[in-house]
């Protein structure tokens, strides 16, 4: 809906304060030239299939997003109601870039499309994502995946 | 988000993401990052705007070049679109709901399922124009959602029309749900538009706005925590908060 800047100040010291894991120095994966690799999306606005589970509050889970699902059966339900929803009510792609994502494809400048893409509810604890983290590594590598893009809300 | 890069670069998976709270991604350092000067809801800029959406997600993928990280590039620029303070427009949505009395019991449920059925065509319209709703995640028809607001202003011991979800997590849903109607429905009129001037019209204008402020209030106060939870933070925005009581 705003801005960070634009929001009422004890709303930016909640979010800018909060207290945020110690995840230490990043890790470092590594992988081919950008045009031979095969890219999934992992969003954290908490979308998902029409016909799939919303998700609760607080909720770890993850939801997965077929490569060929069309943007009509994708909704939303995030529990927060502190970000613009309206972007993602006129076009899937400003939260979920997956026709920007076939362009590039079709492009060159991507090998592949993942065949599976996977959806978090954001504004969960990252530690209550840990277990379900793990096991979608092993399902993106399972799809021979090496870049993950993060889309957040 | 910057703990599931970590998560995944871990088990040996390259990883970008965008950041829309800079100073967030500082402290969670991700291995690799592109800072965006965006709205909460928009990481790829605005919608509608291809060649744009293009330009944030090839500065994203780039990062998988670098040559070492961790990696906290900044896009350079701001989103295309109207600006979100255009100065004497207003929602063209006029909603003449008549004279339903809204402090009382049933008066509450004919005002809003009026209003409702009020922006019904422009929300067909709407759906009709982009193929898409992202309304449904209640499963409640938008009827019987006011209908179960109204009865849960009347009485907070009303069952969850849907068995096995909780009361508050179905208010949840049911919420978020007619958000998604009304602005879908306003958003399908000609005109300018921005999501901040609409929001304003949702909750300054219309029924719906004011028993959802009604309605968090209720939620506020109750002993539930999942319903608590609704009327502390997740019905009315931040941004709308100098609206209730």
């Amino acid at each position: 809906m705003v801005f960070v800047r634009e929001l009422p100040e004890a709303q930016q010291k909640r979010m800018l304060g909060q207290e945020l894991p110690d995840f230490g120095e990043a890790p470092w994966a590594t992988g081919p030239a950008l045009a031979s690799r095969r890219i999934a999306i992992i969003t954290t606005a908490g979308l998902h299939k029409r016909d799939d589970r919303p998700f609760g509050a607080g909720s770890g889970e993850y939801r997965v997003i077929p490569g060929d699902t069309e943007s009509a059966d994708l909704v939303m339900s995030h529990g927060s109601t502190n970000f613009d929803r309206s972007g993602f009510q006129l076009d899937i792609n400003t939260v979920f870039p997956i026709d920007r994502l076939r362009e590039c494809r079709d492009d060159g400048v991507i090998g592949e499309i993942a065949d599976f893409h996977y959806a978090f509810m954001g504004a969960t604890h990252p530690e209550l994502m840990a277990a379900a983290a793990a096991d979608v590594a092993g399902l993106l590598k399972a799809d021979k995946v090496d870049g993950v893009i993060f889309s957040p809300v | 988000m910057g703990g599931l890069s970590h998560y995944l670069e871990r088990a040996g998976l390259p990883t970008a993401g965008i950041s829309l709270v800079r100073r967030q991604t500082e402290h969670i350092k991700p291995p690799r990052a592109l800072a965006v000067d965006f709205e909460l809801g928009r990481p790829f800029g605005a919608p509608n705007e291809p060649v744009f959406q293009r330009r944030v997600l090839e500065a994203l993928l780039a990062l998988f070049e670098a040559p070492e990280g961790p990696v906290l590039a900044d896009f350079p620029d701001p989103p295309p679109g109207p600006p979100a303070d255009l100065e004497g427009w207003s929602c063209p949505v006029n909603l003449a709901v008549g004279e339903q009395d809204l402090d009382d019991d049933e008066g509450r449920f004919k005002a809003l399922a009026q209003e409702i059925e009020l922006l019904r065509p422009w929300y067909d319209m709407a759906v009709s124009a982009r193929g898409r709703t992202t309304y449904g995640i209640s499963g409640l028809e938008p009827a019987d959602i006011a209908r179960f607001m109204a009865d849960f202003i009347k009485d907070q011991n009303t069952p969850s029309p849907r068995p096995g979800i909780g009361v508050g997590q179905l208010l949840k849903w049911a919420t978020d749900d007619l958000k998604a109607y009304y602005f879908e429905a306003a958003m399908a009129r000609p005109g300018a538009s921005s999501d901040v001037i609409l929001a304003d019209w949702l909750w300054g204008e219309t029924v719906c706005g004011r028993l959802f402020l009604e309605l968090c209030e209720i939620c506020a106060a109750s002993e539930d925590a999942m319903v608590k939870r609704l009327g502390d933070r997740s019905l009315v925005p931040h941004i709308q908060a100098h609206r209730r009581a």
